[in-house]
C-alpha cells in the first residue's frame, strides 16, 4: 500500500431533523437540538430547591453533619460548598459549569445556575443548565451559641509573666505579636500587674501561642494545670479549662548581671560581670572588659535561674571627658566595639572623677553624655556577689551613650513613623507611669536597629515634618529610623481617605 | 401515497415485509391488521402473499428481490419454498442460494435494474444475483456500513440512504444507482431506514413512529405524491383542453 493513499475528502451532508424539519448536521439522535431539549429533560429529578443552615453570627454555613464553613456571599468557598450539598443528585449526570445569579443579600435565597451533561437518547449527549435555588434557613452554629451564653467563655488561658519592675518587654513583645498575628485566635487579652493574660477558646489555640512565645523571648518551659468544668457521666468525656503559666526570665537589655561563680566557671571563667545586651528567644552577655561573648538560650537560664544585679531603671547619667583608645576596634557578634580608657564624671556630682576601662570607645568622644552603671555609689544586696572574695569591682560601668539633650531640642516633635497596638483591657491604675515607659520604648527603638529588626513599623500619615526643625536637623545626629523601613499601612477603611487608602 | 402503520406494535415494519413493484410478502402476524394494511392499498394490483422464511418472521430482512425474481436463504424450508413458488406470479423466479451471510435483505438492497450489495458477498452469489433479479451488481459502503441492504432503502424512482452518508458518498451511489438518493431518518431519527419502511415505485409503508417531516422527505424522494390518480388526471386535462370558452 502506498504511504499516501488517495483518501476521497468526506464532507457531512445535512439532513431534516425528524421533528421540525430544519436542516441540520446528523447526529446521534438525528433530531435538531431544540426538538431534543423538548423531548428530553435531563435535569429530570435532579433537586432544585434546597434548604442550607447558615449562622447570622459568625457567616458560616453548616456541613452536615457537623462542619460549619464560613464563606461570603457570592465567593468561591461558597460555590463549593453550594454543589457540594447537591452531590448525590450530580452523581448521575456529569457537571460541566457552576456560577452564581445575583440575589438580594438579604433574601435569604441563593441561585447557583448549573450546566451539566448527560447521554440522552441514541448516544447523543445532550447539554443543558437549570438554576438550582437554596434557600437560607438561619440556626447559630454550637460556637456562637456557646458564646452568646456566656462571652467570657474561653477554654484555655496562659499568663504570661515577668518579674521586673518595667514593662519594656511587653511592649515589644506586643509588637512582636502583632507582626506574627500569633495572638489572632485570642477571645480576650488583659494586661495584668507585672504580665499579660491571653485567653482562648481552644486549648490548641493556647499551646501554639504558648511555642511561639518560647520562641521570640526566653521563657520557662510553662506550667499547665486544668479545672474541671463539666462531666458527661454517660459518655465519660470531661471538661477542662486549662491555664498556662509562662514565666519570661528576669534579664533585660542594659541590665548588668553578676554571674554565679559556678556558672561563670562552666563558661570558661567569663565574666563574673557582665552585660546583657540582647534577648531574643537566647540572652547575650557581653564581659565589657574582655569583649567576650556568650550565648545562653532558656534550658541553660533556667538551670541557673539568676537575677540580674542592676536594670535599666539605675542608670546613672555621666558626662565624659576624656576618652583614650586602648585596642583596636573589634567585631563582636555583628557590633563593633572598641576598649578605652574614660575619664567621666556623674552629673548631678561632678566631685569625683572616675577612670574606668569601658567598651564604647567607638562611639564616645569628649563632651558626650553616657549611661551606665554606678557600682562605687550603689548598695546591692547580691548574694552573688558576695560569693565573690577577690574581685575587683569596677566603680563605673558605661552602658550606651545618651541622647537626652539632643532630644530635648527635639522635644514636644513627633515623630514620622507610629506602631499598632493589640486589643488589650487596661490596668487603668499605672496609665500615667506607662506613657512614660512607652516612650522610653520608642526611644529604645531610635536607637537600635537591631531590636527593630522583627517588628513592623508603620509611616505615620499624619505626621508633617515642621519647617524649622527640617534647618536644624542637618547636623543633628540623634538616631532615628531610616525612611526605607517604615512599612505603608494598608488601611481598607470607607472613612474619608477612601481614595487615598491604597497610596504608597 | 405514504401509509404510517405498526406490526404487532412494533414499527419496524420493513423486517416484517417485503414490498416489490411485482408482489408483496407479509409476515404472519397474531392479529390480521398488518395484513389487511397491505391488502387495502395493493389487493387489485399484485399478490399479496402471508408467509414465512426459515420458520421465522422477520422475512423482511432475510430475503431479496424485486418484479424479476427472489433470493431466499439457504435455510428456507422446502414447504416454504413451494409455498412462494405457487403464490407468486410465474415470471418471478425464486431461487434459493447457499450463502454465509444469510440475511439477504440486510446484504442486498435492489430496484429493477441495479443492486448494491455487501462487499464480502460470494462471487457465485453476485452471479446469481444479476441472472434472476436481472440487475447490474455493486459492492459499495453506506456511510461506512457494509450492510448495504438495512441503511438504504430504494425503488426505480429514488433512494434514501443512512442519515450520516456525505455529500461525495451520496454523488458516487447516485451515479451508480442513477436515481436521485437523500439522506434521511425513519421512525422517529432511527438510522435503519430499510428497516422502518418498505417501499416501490408508487406507495411506502412506514412505521407509525414516522414523523411528518420524514414522510414528506420519503414522499418527495420516491416521487409519492405524483402517483396520485387525481395528479395524473390534471397533467391530462392540461393536454386536453386546449381553449377556455
Amino acid at each position: 500500500m502506498a504511504a499516501n493513499m488517495f483518501v476521497v475528502p468526506q464532507t457531512q451532508g445535512t439532513v431534516l431533523c425528524c421533528k421540525c424539519g430544519i436542516l441540520m448536521a446528523p447526529n446521534p439522535a438525528n433530531m435538531c437540538v431544540t426538538c431534543l431539549r423538548c423531548e428530553v429533560d435531563i435535569t429530570e429529578g435532579l433537586r432544585k430547591h434546597v434548604t442550607i443552615m447558615h449562622c447570622p453570627e459568625c457567616d458560616c454555613y453548616l456541613q452536615p453533619p457537623r462542619t460549619w464553613l464560613k464563606a461570603q456571599l457570592e465567593s468561591k468557598e461558597l460555590l463549593t460548598y453550594c454543589v457540594k450539598r447537591l452531590e448525590t443528585d450530580l452523581k448521575k449526570v456529569r457537571l460541566v459549569n457552576a456560577e452564581f445569579i445575583w440575589t438580594e443579600p438579604h433574601s435569604k435565597r441563593i441561585k447557583v445556575k448549573l450546566k451539566v451533561q448527560k447521554k440522552a437518547l441514541n448516544g447523543a449527549i445532550l447539554e443543558q443548565s437549570y438554576v438550582v435555588e437554596y434557600v437560607q434557613q438561619d440556626h447559630m452554629c454550637e460556637s456562637c451559641t456557646r458564646f452568646q451564653a456566656n462571652p467570657d467563655q474561653w477554654v484555655a488561658s496562659v499568663q504570661l509573666r515577668q518579674c521586673v519592675s518595667h514593662r519594656r518587654t511587653f511592649f515589644y513583645l506586643e509588637q512582636v505579636i502583632l507582626k506574627h498575628d500569633a495572638a489572632v485566635h485570642a477571645i480576650k487579652i488583659k494586661q495584668m500587674d507585672r504580665g499579660i493574660d491571653f485567653f482562648f477558646g481552644n486549648n490548641s489555640h493556647a499551646l501554639k501561642f504558648v511555642e511561639f512565645l518560647g520562641k521570640v523571648v526566653p521563657t520557662d518551659k510553662g506550667k499547665r494545670s486544668q479545672q474541671l468544668v463539666s462531666h458527661d457521666t454517660k459518655n465519660n468525656s470531661y471538661n477542662y479549662k486549662y491555664t498556662y503559666s509562662v514565666e519570661i526570665s528576669p534579664i533585660c537589655r542594659e541590665d548588668l548581671i553578676c554571674l554565679p561563680p559556678r556558672f561563670a566557671v562552666s563558661l570558661g571563667n567569663f565574666g563574673p560581670l557582665v552585660i546583657c545586651t540582647r534577648v531574643t528567644n537566647n540572652i547575650t552577655l557581653l564581659d565589657p572588659f574582655t569583649l567576650r561573648q556568650c550565648f545562653l538560650d532558656r534550658d541553660q537560664f533556667w538551670r541557673y535561674s539568676f537575677k540580674s544585679l542592676l536594670s535599666s531603671r539605675q542608670l546613672v547619667e555621666y558626662d565624659v571627658f576624656n576618652v583614650e583608645v586602648v585596642s583596636p576596634e573589634y567585631n563582636v557578634g555583628g557590633c563593633k566595639y572598641v576598649i578605652a580608657d574614660v575619664e567621666v564624671a556623674r552629673v548631678n556630682n561632678y566631685s569625683k572623677l572616675f577612670c574606668v576601662r569601658t567598651h564604647l570607645g567607638h562611639i564616645l568622644k569628649p563632651g558626650d553624655r553616657a549611661l551606665g552603671y554606678d557600682l562605687y555609689g550603689v548598695n546591692s544586696n547580691d548574694n552573688e556577689l558576695d560569693k565573690y572574695i577577690d574581685l575587683v569591682v569596677p566603680d563605673v560601668i558605661l552602658i550606651k551613650k545618651s541622647y537626652e539633650e539632643k532630644r530635648q531640642k527635639k522635644r514636644g516633635k513627633p515623630r514620622p513613623w507610629k506602631l499598632k497596638s493589640l486589643n488589650m483591657e487596661l490596668d487603668e491604675s499605672s496609665e500615667e507611669k506607662m506613657g512614660l515607659e512607652y516612650e522610653e520604648f520608642l526611644r529604645d527603638l531610635e536607637e537600635n536597629p537591631e531590636l527593630r529588626f522583627n517588628l513592623s513599623l508603620y509611616r505615620d500619615r499624619d505626621y508633617q515634618p515642621s519647617e524649622i526643625a527640617s534647618m536644624a536637623d542637618d547636623d543633628d545626629d540623634v538616631p532615628s529610623v531610616p525612611l526605607e523601613e517604615l512599612l505603608a499601612d494598608l488601611e481598607l477603611s470607607d472613612v474619608e481617605d477612601g481614595e487615598d487608602s491604597m497610596r504608597e | 401515497m405514504a401509509t404510517r402503520f405498526q406490526f404487532e406494535n412494533s414499527c419496524e415494519v420493513g423486517v416484517f415485509s417485503k414490498l416489490t413493484n411485482a408482489y408483496c410478502l407479509v409476515a404472519i402476524g397474531g392479529s390480521e391488521n398488518f395484513y389487511s394494511a397491505f391488502e387495502s392499498e395493493l389487493a387489485d394490483v399484485i399478490p399479496v402473499v402471508k408467509t414465512s422464511i426459515a420458520g421465522t418472521r422477520i422475512i423482511g430482512r432475510l430475503c431479496a428481490g424485486n418484479k424479476n425474481g427472489l433470493l431466499v436463504p439457504h435455510n428456507t424450508t422446502d414447504q416454504e419454498l413451494q409455498h412462494l413458488r405457487n403464490s407468486l406470479p410465474d415470471q418471478v423466479v425464486v431461487q434459493r442460494i447457499e450463502e454465509k451471510l444469510s440475511a439477504l435483505g440486510n446484504c442486498i438492497a435492489c430496484n429493477d435494474h441495479v443492486a448494491l450489495t455487501h462487499t464480502d458477498l460470494d462471487k457465485e452469489t453476485e452471479e446469481i444475483i444479476a441472472d434472476v433479479l436481472g440487475v447490474e451488481v455493486f459492492r459499495q459502503t453506506i456511510a461506512g456500513n457494509i450492510l448495504v441492504g438495512s441503511y438504504c432503502a430504494l425503488s426505480n424512482r429514488g433512494g434514501l440512504v443512512h442519515p450520516h452518508t456525505s455529500i461525495e458518498d451520496l454523488d458516487e451511489l447516485s451515479t451508480l444507482l442513477q436515481v436521485p438518493l437523500v439522506a434521511g431518518t425513519i421512525n422517529r431519527g432511527s438510522e435503519v431506514i430499510a428497516a422502518g419502511m418498505t417501499v416501490n415505485d408508487w406507495t411506502a409503508f412506514c412505521g407509525s413512529d414516522t414523523t411528518a417531516t420524514e414522510l414528506s422527505v420519503i414522499e418527495s424522494v420516491f416521487k409519492l405524491r405524483e402517483a396520485q390518480p387525481t395528479a395524473i388526471v390534471e397533467e391530462m386535462r392540461k393536454s386536453l383542453i386546449d381553449s377556455y370558452v
